[in-house]
């Protein structure tokens, strides 16, 4: 595209009836006449155009979809956010400012969503990533049929969230489940998995374990097998064992890695949705008293069913700035972890 | 040589004009999908588009069918949305914008209030149109889709009467009477209801619960109060109501004496609960609860149920069908939807689906009135959900009143499975209603 061998190059026509080119020493920098030294100089700019734009011509449908559908949404909800809003008239806005956020403060099922999610999301993603850098650690040795088991490992996160947390509410049903069918065998009384707060959030973290595991142990296996090989051999020639090995060479070179899956998970954590709604059998209450209701929920509650589309939307934006100061700390904490494993070095 | 370089280029051109095209084509495609296209034929062919969610029935029953038969210029085109819940989310959207709606919109009886308030001027005015005749719906259902200012903005389809549902051969080995009549006549009030109940898990099967859940019988009692969430002048009441506050101790009351099965209804544990029997009766159960009986239950359960008269019969449920103000052919429209909700057709519905009609004429016509129901021992339910239809109060209903009953069973369920006292659980659902109905 960026080179052109027009000139230099004049490729035969077939039969090869056409007119030989006049002068075929002159560059299109020298012209003759005033009309081709233009001509040229318009099909330069043009090719000049076509490099510095065509670009952006070719990305342009993905900005076209994300505006409509991704900043539009946005920009919208923040305006909404302002207004008093039903969700029967979602045309008729009345402005209030920044009502919506203030009562948050005051909210008690706002903090309990919050609170829910935070305990949620710790107790989903912690164990999640450790395991997933332990199965990716064993997953890393040469192993018979080692394809086969990657491929294992990612179904649960191939699986549809809908026929996941289905299932996961029939194991832990209180009457009839597998969980308190086996518990029973062990002589332990059967257990309202739902009703309990801790009880119902480990179930839906448990969900949450299973499904993403798999997705973070490939990311990190990815990451550990571009790390230099020559790095271990000289390591165990200076007879480092394989726990010292993993600490000072994998962990360190993994650290761009975790950090990514951290952030991917806490996003996650923080957007939690579809597995308490369902584990709740598709209420958005998140329980009788609440107990594992996300801010997920709340949102999808205060709007779709309490029809208050203004306050929904100020959840939605708390969530979202939420995410942002979560960001920003990471980035902080991540250059702060770099610099201070930086001066060790 | 020239010609193939100019070509070449016009062929870069062209590649190019045709991406750009092409990414047009999709913009302007887009936009496109979103505004509404006309359906008018040239040779004065109609067409009239019904929008309905779940298995609605008018198409499964063939009343389509036979109404394009009858008026040939007319095809009549369905759009369906399997779940109520995204149905009503997009209903709204296009109620706001105007645009998109069908010509007839099934309303169900959870938002008929939303539209008769909120919503109204969105629909026509079905009394305004000399072919609609609402005198044979039951009055009940008339006044639950007509607006303050007096407007009938919807048209009824299927009701809800509700009786006992219980399982004969658990009553058999409580020693309790198997027969509708008798056992209809032990449940003079909710009260008695609740001393048979502690009789029955005192001499009946073991481990087998007298009720499903708390807030299953919640509902059945409210239900047949005049007053519940709302008051006729439209003001939300729900904490002064009688209603509410007998339901409610009713409720607590079988909680307390251990009558419930603990469960949640319309949950899988619940419906995992009917098909294992786990409990003896249903303290509100619907003519299209049977129907939902029988595909839990199964074969296994087949002649093992049966329904008897409630101490205080109610409504649950039913379905209306609207003709949205912002649609084309709205005389064509309301013709439709007073042909679909005809007795004739009502009785049709009856008998091919089994949604008990709110027309009380098509409630006397013979098909309706003398059908029994094999699943459950050939119980003459025709009969008997006439009986019960005649005893359903006309209730006033408002906007809220979902979010209200739903905070309400969450009340209950927080006493019967999570242990907590009535005082505090009635607290939380004060709490939790001042939260969801501020504004």
């Amino acid at each position: 595209m960026t080179t052109d061998h027009r000139e230099a190059a004049p490729p035969v026509t077939p039969g090869g009836a056409a007119p030989r080119r006049k002068d075929p020493g002159r560059r299109p920098s020298e012209p003759a006449d005033p009309k081709a030294a233009k001509r040229a100089a318009r099909r330069s700019r043009r090719y000049r155009w076509d490099i510095r734009y065509s670009p952006y011509a070719f990305i342009l449908p993905f900005f076209l979809f994300f505006a409509a559908f991704g900043l539009f949404p946005l920009l919208y909800t923040g305006w909404a956010s302002l207004h008093q809003v039903s969700l029967s008239r979602p045309n008729e806005m009345e402005w209030v400012g920044f009502d919506n956020y203030t009562r948050l403060w005051d909210d008690e099922f706002f903090w309990n969503a919050l609170q829910n999610t935070f305990t949620i999301g710790v107790i989903s993603t912690v164990p999640q990533l450790l395991m997933a850098l332990g199965l990716a650690h064993l997953l890393n040795y040469k192993l018979r049929g080692s394809m086969l088991y990657r491929v294992a490992i990612l179904t649960p996160y191939a699986t549809s969230v809908a026929a996941a947390a289905l299932v996961f509410a029939m194991l832990y049903g209180r009457d009839y489940g597998m969980i308190n069918w086996a518990l029973g065998l062990v002589g332990i009384d059967n257990i309202d998995w739902q009703s309990g707060t801790w009880t119902s959030q480990f179930a839906v973290s448990s969900i949450v374990i299973w499904r993403w595991t798999g997705y973070n142990t490939l990311i990190y296996l990815a990451a550990m097998q571009s790390i230099p090989n020559d790095l271990y051999e000289s390591a165990s020639l200076d007879g480092a064992s394989r726990w010292q090995q993993f600490r000072h060479i994998t962990l360190p070179s993994l650290r761009p890695t975790i950090l990514f899956t951290i952030v991917v998970s806490t996003i996650g954590a923080t957007q939690l949705f579809g597995e308490p709604m369902l584990f709740g059998g598709g209420g958005a209450e998140g329980g009788a008293s609440g107990q594992y209701q996300t801010l997920g929920l709340y949102l999808y509650e205060m709007g779709w069913f309490n029809r208050h589309l203004g306050r929904a939307s100020a959840i939605a934006w708390t969530m979202f700035l939420l995410l942002i100061v979560i960001g920003l700390v990471y980035w902080v904490l991540s250059r702060w972890v770099g610099r201070s494993s930086g001066e060790e070095d | 040589m020239r010609n193939e370089a100019i070509a070449r280029r016009t062929h870069r051109r062209r590649t190019r004009a045709l991406t750009m095209g092409v990414t047009g084509v999709l913009a302007v495609s887009l936009l496109a999908a979103c505004s509404s296209d006309s359906d008018d034929d040239s040779d004065g062919q109609i067409t009239l588009r019904v929008g309905v969610f779940g298995q609605f029935g008018f198409e499964e029953a063939g009343l389509y069918d036979e109404y394009m038969e009858l008026n040939p210029d007319i095809t009549i085109e369905q759009d369906s949305v399997t779940e109520l819940a995204d149905y009503i989310a997009q209903l709204r959207t296009r109620l706001g914008q105007n645009s998109g709606l069908a010509d007839i919109q099934a309303i169900e009886v959870g938002n008929i209030a939303e539209m008769t308030n909120e919503l109204s001027d969105a629909w026509v005015d079905f009394n305004e149109y000399e072919n609609v005749d609402p005198s044979h719906f039951m009055p009940f259902k008339v006044g639950q889709a007509t607006d303050p200012d007096g407007r009938l903005i919807g048209l009824g389809t299927d009701i809800g009467p509700t009786g006992v549902c219980y399982r004969t051969d658990y009553f058999e080995a409580a020693g309790l009477p198997t027969d509708p009549e008798e056992v209809g006549a032990l449940f003079a009030d909710w009260e008695s209801y609740l001393d048979v109940g502690e009789q029955f898990q005192a001499d009946g099967p073991e481990g087998i619960s007298w009720t499903d859940s708390a807030p299953g019988l919640f509902n059945a009692v409210v239900s047949g109060y005049e007053e519940r969430y709302t008051n006729a002048a439209g003001e939300t009441v729900y904490q002064e109501s009688q209603g509410v506050s007998d339901a409610w101790d009713l409720a607590v009351e079988a909680s307390e004496r251990g009558l419930t099965n603990q469960q949640q209804q319309f949950t899988d544990d619940w419906n995992r609960a009917i098909a294992n029997g786990a409990f003896a009766t249903f303290s509100a159960c619907p003519s299209w609860m049977l129907g939902h009986i029988a595909a839990q239950a199964g074969d296994e359960g087949q002649g093992l149920w049966n329904v008897a008269a409630s101490p205080t019969p109610s409504n649950w449920g039913g379905s209306f069908i609207g003709v949205p103000e912002a649609g084309e052919h709205r005389d064509a429209a309301v013709e439709l939807a007073a042909w679909l909700t005809a007795p004739e057709q009502q009785a049709r519905l009856f008998s091919e689906r089994g949604s008990y009609p709110s027309s009380a004429e098509a409630q006397q016509l013979p098909e309706v009135l003398n059908a029994t129901n094999p699943y459950f021992g050939d119980a003459p339910i025709g009969q008997f959900f006439s009986a019960a239809a005649a005893e359903i109060p006309s209730s006033p209903i408002g906007p809220n009143d979902q979010v209200i009953q739903d905070s309400i069973s969450q009340g209950l369920v927080q006493i019967d499975a999570q242990g907590e006292s009535p005082e505090s659980a009635w607290e939380s659902v004060v709490s939790s209603l001042d939260n969801a109905l501020a504004e």
